[in-house]
């Protein structure tokens, strides 16, 4: 089978290095051969991050190239325009309509996009855009924004939805395991 | 898509540093003495978890490497891990190392950062194995990291020799799948006293250097036939590709079928003999090696045509695309936008406790000899405080230099900054060159009480271990003093007026001064944040006062302040600008 390629994006700090760990752990316990790559360090500091997860019968490279990803799953607006050149053709947008404007924002030197995912879709990219936090914040945490995403990414992915609320469950610590489970069901739906 | 049905209860996905801890207790690894550092830091963590192995966090790099050599001339088996420029630190204690050889397995784990993602330079360490001539392992995937971790222990015992293991950023924090295995027997090695072998004075060591070059002699013959390196031929292949670590993994994504490739898992030394005889199975010789052309140029050496560095570049990591394009194969393309982007750099976080003695910096026009750590990103917009940063260090020595090359013109105008757990590292030595030389230097320690960039480790100023157990504390004023600087106070960076004061009073003194600025990170989970501050829109009249800061929860909406409620924690820090009093806590 051929390698499938998710891209997680988004801020340092929101919380998409636990959305790549319950990914990842889930795709292992379907007997996937699959790979992860994140970095860590500076770029965790209120950076632009990414995460690669790639997963298929024989996977090699540990990160997605150009033209490659089968996914985005950005968690703000403007990170999954800045990866555009990493969307396969045929590949699709799940985006976060939150707004966090970067520094050179809010110092003023220049201003946050306006009608950015508008210009995505319009250059033939599918889209698939929800709030997200209004989603999570919902589910009783504005924290469960990495969850909500992979809701709606579950959608997409041929994995039962059962199997994704048990490694949830294997993922999240157990007190935050209601609110990530509902955080899940609702981006899912959504 | 079809799901495979492999059994995957042993199966387990791991980050290369974990599957390196992993690999280190499997080899008999009983001891680990490190010091963090991005993207090595995972591997004496991962460790630390494992209660059969003695995990500590050492004050630099050079402490910690001395400290596993002396466990294993007691006959433990033992490591360390550092990043790249680490190793620098720790070169020192490596290069006689080579000469002493082992008692007991000894390990060093070194972390490279090609493309630079939390690193200050792009350093080859493969150059280190070459110059003190000992063995580097290079694993190309979490499964190699735990094996060749392991493996290294038998090299390392067999050859009498430290091992070097070399991960970058790509292999130290990608997860692939591994299956764990047996540990191998614990080694009975008693210390017994051998000077002619462990006392490196010249008679001595003038007798052990035979031994050096005898030995690499035997390593490259080992290199001929070991599995460690080995040959994956595709028939007809007119190309052969020699390649190591990640770049092997993009030379199998982009023409793993149409292209012979010699896979190189011992970097170093390399082999002669069967590098010769892959070269004549082909028509054209390429290697592909991130950084510098360290395989290329062997190649050179022993007489083969070879291309490399013409394909591929020095600097930054390589990808599959970077591959496909050298051998001129297609590539695919994604999307392009019209519109440029604002880049989004990491910032110092909501509530950073260096932000107010940054921007205390700032308003003075002070120059910053600057240090590693968080507090690098003080070199930003809009604070843009931070005049060099070097390396670990760096900032109390230079600042010394500085201003004495200045006939001292320059003090009154210069500090120095660096974190508590950079002091500790190696900090204090040029503390001590202030005090010893008079130097006219002020120099602040931005305590915030934890190694905060590579993810809150401790460090010998927090009073706890790896473990999190209560440790030993080093106070800071107390050793500023002992080290023979008179004047140090505290001051608390959320408290701007205190900052100014203390800035000016310390600056205009003539003589050596430490201003210690402390305040625990608010990253922290022992720190109890505040409510979110709120602008009254009715008071905010837009002069832009509290942008200063460059607080990621502060921007502009329609000419007005705003907070971002989810990410401020009421440092109050923005409210003590206000000249207004549109700050405030919410009713």
């Amino acid at each position: 089978m051929k390698t499938t390629n998710i891209m997680i994006v988004g801020v340092g700090g929101q919380g998409s290095l636990l959305a790549s760990k319950l990914l990842g752990r889930l795709l292992v316990d379907e007997g996937y051969d699959v790979k992860v790559s994140e970095v860590h360090g500076m770029s965790q500091r209120g950076g632009s991050v990414v995460t690669y997860v790639r997963f298929g019968d024989t996977v090699t490279s540990p990160i997605i190239d150009e033209g490659e990803a089968d996914f985005i799953v950005s968690f703000e607006k403007l990170e999954a325009a800045r990866y555009a050149a990493y969307l396969a053709k045929d590949g699709k947008v799940i985006v976060n309509t939150q707004e966090i404007d970067p520094m050179p924002v809010i110092t003023g030197a220049v201003s946050y996009p306006t009608d950015i995912l508008e210009a995505f879709a319009a250059k033939g990219a599918v889209i698939d855009s929800f709030d997200a936090l209004a989603v999570a914040t919902e589910a009783g945490s504005s924290r469960a924004v990495n969850i909500a995403l992979m809701g709606r990414l579950a959608g997409y992915l041929p994995i039962p939805y059962e199997k994704w609320l048990t490694a949830i469950q294997n993922t999240v610590a157990p007190k935050f395991v209601a609110v990530n489970e509902k955080a899940f069901s609702l981006g899912y739906h959504a | 898509m079809e799901r495979k049905d492999t059994p995957t209860a042993m199966k387990k996905l791991m980050i290369g540093n974990e599957a390196v801890a992993r690999g280190l207790y499997e080899g008999g690894c009983r001891f680990i003495s490190s010091y963090p550092g991005t993207p090595s830091t995972e591997i004496t963590e991962f460790a630390a978890k494992n209660d059969a192995i003695t995990c500590e966090w050492a004050p630099n790099e050079k402490v910690a490497c001395e400290a596993a050599f002396g466990a294993s001339l007691a006959g433990v088996r033992s490591a360390c891990a550092m990043k790249h420029v680490g190793l620098n630190v720790a070169a020192d204690p490596l290069f006689t190392l080579s000469y002493t050889g082992v008692n007991a397995g000894m390990v060093i784990c070194v972390a490279d950062d090609p493309a630079m993602h939390s690193s200050q330079n792009e350093q080859d360490s493969r150059h280190y194995a070459i110059a003190a001539k000992v063995p580097m392992l290079e694993p190309a995937d979490s499964a190699e990291a735990l094996a060749f971790a392991k493996c290294a222990y038998q090299l390392s015992e067999e050859f009498d020799t430290v091992v070097l293991l070399r991960t970058c950023t790509r292999i130290a924090h990608s997860q692939s799948i591994v299956e764990e295995g047996e540990p191998l027997p614990l080694p009975t090695l008693p210390y017994e006293k051998n000077a002619a072998k462990y006392v490196m004075m010249p008679g001595n060591a003038k007798r052990r250097h035979p031994v050096v070059e005898e030995r690499t002699e035997k390593l490259t013959a080992f290199a001929e036939t070991t599995d460690l390196n080995r040959e994956e031929l595709t028939e007809g292949a007119a190309i052969g590709i020699i390649c190591s670590g990640t770049a092997y993994q993009y030379v199998k994504e982009a023409a793993g079928d149409t292209v012979s490739v010699l896979k190189l898992g011992l970097v170093n030394p390399l082999p002669v003999e069967r590098i010769k005889a892959f070269a004549k199975k082909v028509d054209r010789l390429i290697v592909c090696e991130e950084l510098d052309p360290v395989i290329e140029t062997h190649c050179r050496n022993i007489g083969l045509a070879v291309e490399g560095k013409s394909l591929f570049s020095m600097i930054g990591e390589f990808s599959q695309n970077t591959v496909a394009k050298a051998l001129g194969l297609p590539v695919k393309e994604g999307y392009t936008l019209d519109e440029a982007l604002p880049v989004r750099p990491p910032v110092m976080c909501a509530g950073c406790p260096h932000r107010g003695m940054y921007y205390t910096l700032a308003k003075n026009k002070i120059t910053v000899i600057g240090d590693i750590g968080c507090y690098t990103l003080g070199a930003t917009p809009p604070l843009s405080s931070v005049d060099t940063t070097l390396c670990m260090g760096a900032s109390v020595s230079g600042i010394h230099g500085f201003n004495r090359a200045s006939a001292n013109r320059a003090a009154g105008k210069t500090v120095a900054v660096i974190g508590d757990s950079t002091f500790m590292h190696s900090g204090m030595t040029g503390l001590v060159n202030i005090a010893y030389n008079a130097s006219n230097s002020t120099v602040i320690i931005l305590d915030n009480s934890i190694t905060g960039m590579t993810g809150h480790q401790q460090n010998p100023t927090t009073g706890y271990n790896i473990k999190g157990d209560p440790a030993a504390k080093v106070d800071l004023e107390t050793l500023c003093r002992a080290l023979g600087i008179d004047r140090v106070r505290v001051v608390d960076p959320y408290d701007l007026a205190a900052c100014d004061k203390a800035l000016k009073e310390e600056l205009a003194y003539e003589g050596p001064s430490v201003i210690i600025s402390r305040r625990p990170c608010v990253l922290l989970k022992s720190v109890k944040t505040k409510p979110a501050l709120v602008i009254d829109a009715d008071k905010c009249r837009g002069c832009k006062m509290c942008m200063k800061l460059g607080c990621p929860a502060i921007s502009m909406k329609n000419g007005k302040a705003r907070i971002d409620a989810t990410l401020c924690v009421g440092c109050d820090v923005c409210e003590q600008l206000c000249h207004f009093d549109a700050i405030g806590k919410a009713q």
